[in-house]
C-alpha cells in the first residue's frame, strides 16, 4: 500500500463513475454538499466533476476554517503582535490573508515579526528558543487542529513557558452546518461528511442530520476515489429512501472518534456563546476560546484587543456562496474585482475556499466550454 | 516578497515597470536572456543573481547554483556560455571556509561546463544582512548553430518536451530549510542543462521552436507564460510528467502543485511534431536524460493557458504560481 496511487488507480475510477451514472435517476437533480474546504479542493484538483453526469451536483460548503475566519479578527491578532518584542507565528494558510490592514505578509513587509509555523509545537519551540520575546500563535481550524493546539497550551503550561500565548480561532463545523441547514433557501440531498474533522470527533456528531433532517451523511477521505465512493453511497441511500450516516473513509475515521484529542481539547478549551462566521454571520456555541484555567497563555486575555469589526463589501456574495445557494461564478465580483491575487471576499482567500478553487482549476476551462459551445 | 518568486506578481512587475522604463532596445518579447549585435556578431547576453537559504543543500549549493543558472539562462535562450562574470555580496563576519567552500564549487561547476569565469567583484555588508552570502552573475554566449527560439513560432500539434523530473530543487530546499520535521532522501537537481540542449539541436534543431528552464515558479508558471507568449493553449499529460516519489509524496503531504515548484536542472522545450521522436531520443541518450519524456502538447484551446488532463479523464487549469508556494495545514 502506497495509500496514493490505490486511490487514483484509472480503471476503478471509471468503474465509479459509471456506477454513479447508473445510480443517478435521470429524471431527479442531486445536490450534494461537501462540507469539506479539503474536498472541494480536490474535487477541483482532480478534475472530479468531468466525471459526474449533469443531474449530480456538488455544492461546497463552509469548511474552510481560513474563509470562515472574519477579517477584523486577522487585523486583532497583527495589531497585538505589532509591539517590538512579539512574534506573529501563524500557518502557512493564514499568511496571504487580508485583514482590513493588510495580510500578514504585508505586516511582515511592514516590520511585523511574522513566523510561519508547520504545527502549533512549532510556534511554543520558537517561544522556548526566544525567551526575550513573547510568542503569538494564531490559531486557526476546526476539530481537525484544535487538538494540536490544545496539547500544545498544555505543554506551555506544564513547563511554565510565559512568554508564550494562543490567539484562538478555532471553531466546529456541526453548528455550521446546522446554520446551512437553517438557511429557508437551502434545498440539499445529502452530504458528503468531513475527513479529518471526523478523525477527531468520529461520526456520532452527524447522526441528527440523518435522523432529524433526513439527509443521509458519509464520511469522506479526500483521494479521487475516496469521494466517488462516497458519492455511490450517497446515492444509493437515495434510492432506497434511507438516511443514515456512513463511514467511508475507515482506513483513518474511527466512528467515535479520538478520545484523547477530544479529551485534551475538553481539558483547554470551552465554547464561546457565539462567534462570527465570515459569510455566515454570529452562530452561536460555534467556536471555542481558553478556558480560564489557561487564562495566563490567552492572548486574547493577556493582550489588549482592539476587537475590529470589518463588514464585508456589500456586493461580494460570499455568504450564499458559502450556503451553496450562488455558485462562484454567479457572485457579480467573481474573477473580475475578486481574483487570488486580490481576493475580496472569503472564498477567494485560501486555496480550499470553493471560489479561489473553482477559479484556479475550473474557470478559464469554463469560459472555453462555453465559447466552444456558442460557435 | 512575491514580487521575486518568479510567478503572477515577477511577470507583473517586469511587464509593468522594468520592460517600459528599462528595456528601450528590446524586441517585447521577454526570454531568458537577451540577443544583441556585437560588431556584427549575434551575442546572447543573461544576468541572475542567487540569493539561496541555507547556503549549502543536499546535492548542490548557492555558488554551483550561481554557474549553472546563468549557463542554463544562456543555454534555454539557444546560446552557449562563453564568459561569466560574478559579484559576491558577503555579510560582515562570514566565516573564509565558508566562502572559500562557494568558490571551489563554482570552479569546479565552471570546469566541468568548460566556461570561463573572467571577472567579478565583492562587497561587503553589515551583519544581519544578506543571510551569509548573496551571489550576483552576468554571462555571454555565443549562438548554437541551427537554433531559433521564439514562442510566436508555436503551432498547435507542437510537442511539450521536458528534460526530466520536477520539483526536486524546491523541495529539497524547502526540507533543508529544516523547518518542516520532514526528511526525504532526495538532492538538488542542479546541473548544467548544455549538454542536453546541445543534443537536441545537433539532433533536432531545426524542430526546436522554443525553450525555458522552469526554476521559479516551476513547469506551470514557465508554460503559462509560454501560452500567453504564443496565445495558444498547452496540455498537459499528467501521468507523463516524470517525478520522484519523495517529491510527490511532499508535495502531498503540504498541499503543493509539484508543477509550481523550482528546478534547476531542467528545461522545457516545445519541438515540431515531426521532429518530437528524433529530440526525445536524443535527449534520452545524452547523460542525464533518461527520465526525458513528452509531456504534452500545444492546442488552439484554453487559448493563453495550460491544462492538465489527469490519468483518469478529468482536467484542470494549471495557472502560474501567486507567491511563494505555501503548505496548506487542513
Amino acid at each position: 500500500m502506497r495509500y496514493v496511487d490505490e486511490f487514483r488507480d484509472p480503471e476503478l475510477i471509471t468503474r465509479a463513475s459509471e456506477e454513479i451514472r447508473r445510480l443517478a435517476e435521470s429524471e431527479r437533480h442531486y445536490r450534494i454538499m461537501e462540507v469539506c474546504g479539503g474536498h472541494t479542493h480536490a474535487i477541483y484538483r482532480f478534475g472530479l466533476k468531468d466525471l459526474l453526469p449533469s443531474n449530480v451536483e456538488l455544492i461546497h460548503g463552509p469548511g474552510c476554517p481560513v474563509c470562515v475566519l472574519p477579517m477584523g479578527r486577522i487585523d486583532d491578532g497583527l495589531a497585538i503582535a505589532r509591539e517590538s518584542n512579539r512574534i506573529f507565528a501563524a500557518f502557512g494558510d493564514m499568511m496571504r490573508v487580508p485583514g482590513a490592514r493588510g495580510s500578514p505578509f504585508e505586516h511582515k513587509a511592514r516590520g511585523t515579526d511574522v513566523r510561519i509555523v508547520y504545527s502549533p509545537a512549532d510556534a511554543l519551540q520558537l517561544a522556548r528558543k526566544n525567551p526575550e520575546k513573547e510568542v503569538i500563535f494564531f490559531a486557526i481550524g476546526f476539530e481537525t487542529t484544535s487538538p494540536s493546539t490544545a496539547l500544545t497550551l498544555m505543554s506551555a503550561q506544564a513547563e511554565g513557558v510565559r512568554n508564550f500565548s494562543v490567539f484562538c480561532n478555532h471553531v466546529t463545523i456541526v453548528p455550521a452546518i446546522r446554520a446551512i441547514l437553517d438557511s429557508p433557501d437551502m434545498r440539499l440531498d445529502g452530504f458528503i461528511g468531513p475527513g479529518h474533522v471526523s478523525t477527531v470527533i468520529g461520526c456520532r456528531p452527524y447522526e441528527w442530520i440523518a435522523k432529524s433532517e433526513g439527509k443521509p451523511v458519509v464520511t469522506s477521505g479526500f483521494e479521487p476515489l475516496d469521494l466517488l465512493q462516497s458519492i455511490i453511497m450517497l446515492l444509493q441511500q437515495l434510492k432506497a429512501g434511507e438516511a443514515r450516516v456512513e463511514n467511508q473513509y475507515k482506513r483513518v475515521v474511527p466512528w467515535e472518534g479520538n478520545r484523547a484529542a477530544l479529551r485534551a481539547m475538553a481539558e483547554v478549551f470551552e465554547l464561546r456563546p457565539y462567534f462570527e462566521w465570515r459569510g455566515l454571520g454570529f452562530i452561536s456555541q460555534s467556536a471555542l476560546r481558553i478556558r480560564e484555567k489557561y487564562a495566563a497563555w490567552d492572548a486574547e486575555r493577556r493582550y489588549d484587543v482592539p476587537e475590529t469589526r470589518v463588514a464585508d463589501p456589500k456586493s461580494a456574495q460570499c455568504g450564499e456562496v458559502l450556503k451553496g445557494v450562488l455558485k462562484p461564478a454567479q457572485c457579480k465580483l467573481f474573477g473580475k474585482e475578486c481574483t487570488p491575487e486580490h481576493p475580496i471576499g472569503a472564498l477567494m482567500v485560501s486555496s480550499e475556499g470553493s471560489c479561489a478553487a473553482y477559479y484556479n482549476y475550473e474557470y478559464r476551462k469554463s469560459l472555453v466550454t462555453s465559447i466552444t459551445a456558442v460557435a | 516578497m512575491s514580487h521575486g518568486a518568479g510567478g503572477k506578481a515577477s511577470r507583473r512587475l517586469v511587464e509593468g515597470l522594468f520592460a517600459p522604463l528599462l528595456l528601450s532596445g528590446s524586441d517585447g518579447a521577454l526570454t531568458d536572456a537577451a540577443h544583441i549585435e556585437i560588431g556584427g556578431a549575434p551575442v546572447h547576453f543573461t544576468t541572475d543573481s542567487f540569493v539561496v537559504k541555507p547556503l549549502r543543500f543536499p546535492g548542490g549549493s548557492i555558488g554551483e547554483l550561481a554557474v549553472n543558472g546563468t549557463i542554463n539562462d544562456l543555454a534555454v535562450s539557444g546560446a552557449r556560455a562563453r564568459a561569466i562574470v560574478v559579484t559576491f555580496i558577503l555579510e560582515e563576519g562570514l566565516s573564509s571556509s565558508v566562502l572559500e567552500a562557494e568558490v571551489r564549487a563554482m570552479s569546479a561547476a565552471l570546469s566541468r561546463a568548460g566556461v570561463a569565469m573572467v571577472g567579478g567583484d565583492t562587497k561587503v555588508v553589515e551583519r544581519g544582512k544578506a543571510d551569509g552570502m548573496y551571489i550576483s552573475t552576468a554571462g555571454i554566449g555565443s549562438p548554437i548553430f541551427g537554433i531559433t527560439i521564439d514562442a510566436r513560432t508555436v503551432r498547435p500539434g507542437d510537442r511539450v518536451l521536458l528534460s526530466g523530473p520536477v520539483g526536486d530543487h524546491g523541495i529539497t530546499i524547502l526540507l533543508a530549510r529544516g523547518e518542516l520535521d520532514l526528511e526525504a532522501d532526495l538532492c538538488s537537481d542542479t546541473r548544467s542543462v548544455l549538454p542536453m540542449v546541445e543534443a537536441l539541436a545537433a539532433e533536432a534543431g531545426p524542430g526546436i521552436r522554443w525553450m525555458r528552464d522552469p526554476t521559479r515558479g516551476g513547469v506551470a508558471t514557465a508554460l503559462n507564460e509560454l501560452a500567453r507568449d504564443c496565445g495558444l493553449g498547452v496540455e498537459l499529460l499528467e501521468e507523463e510528467i516524470p517525478i520522484h516519489d519523495a517529491v510527490r509524496g511532499a508535495c502531498e503531504l503540504l498541499g503543493l502543485d509539484p508543477l509550481h515548484i523550482a528546478n534547476e536542472g531542467q528545461f522545457l522545450a516545445v519541438i515540431a511534431p515531426e521532429y518530437a521522436d528524433l529530440a526525445l531520443n536524443a535527449l534520452q541518450q545524452t547523460e542525464g536524460g533518461d527520465d526525458a519524456r513528452i509531456i504534452g502538447q500545444i492546442r488552439e484551446e484554453p487559448a493563453n493557458a495550460v491544462l492538465v488532463n489527469t490519468r483518469y479523464g478529468g482536467s484542470r487549469i494549471v495557472d502560474m504560481l501567486v507567491g511563494d508556494p505555501l503548505p496548506r495545514i487542513c
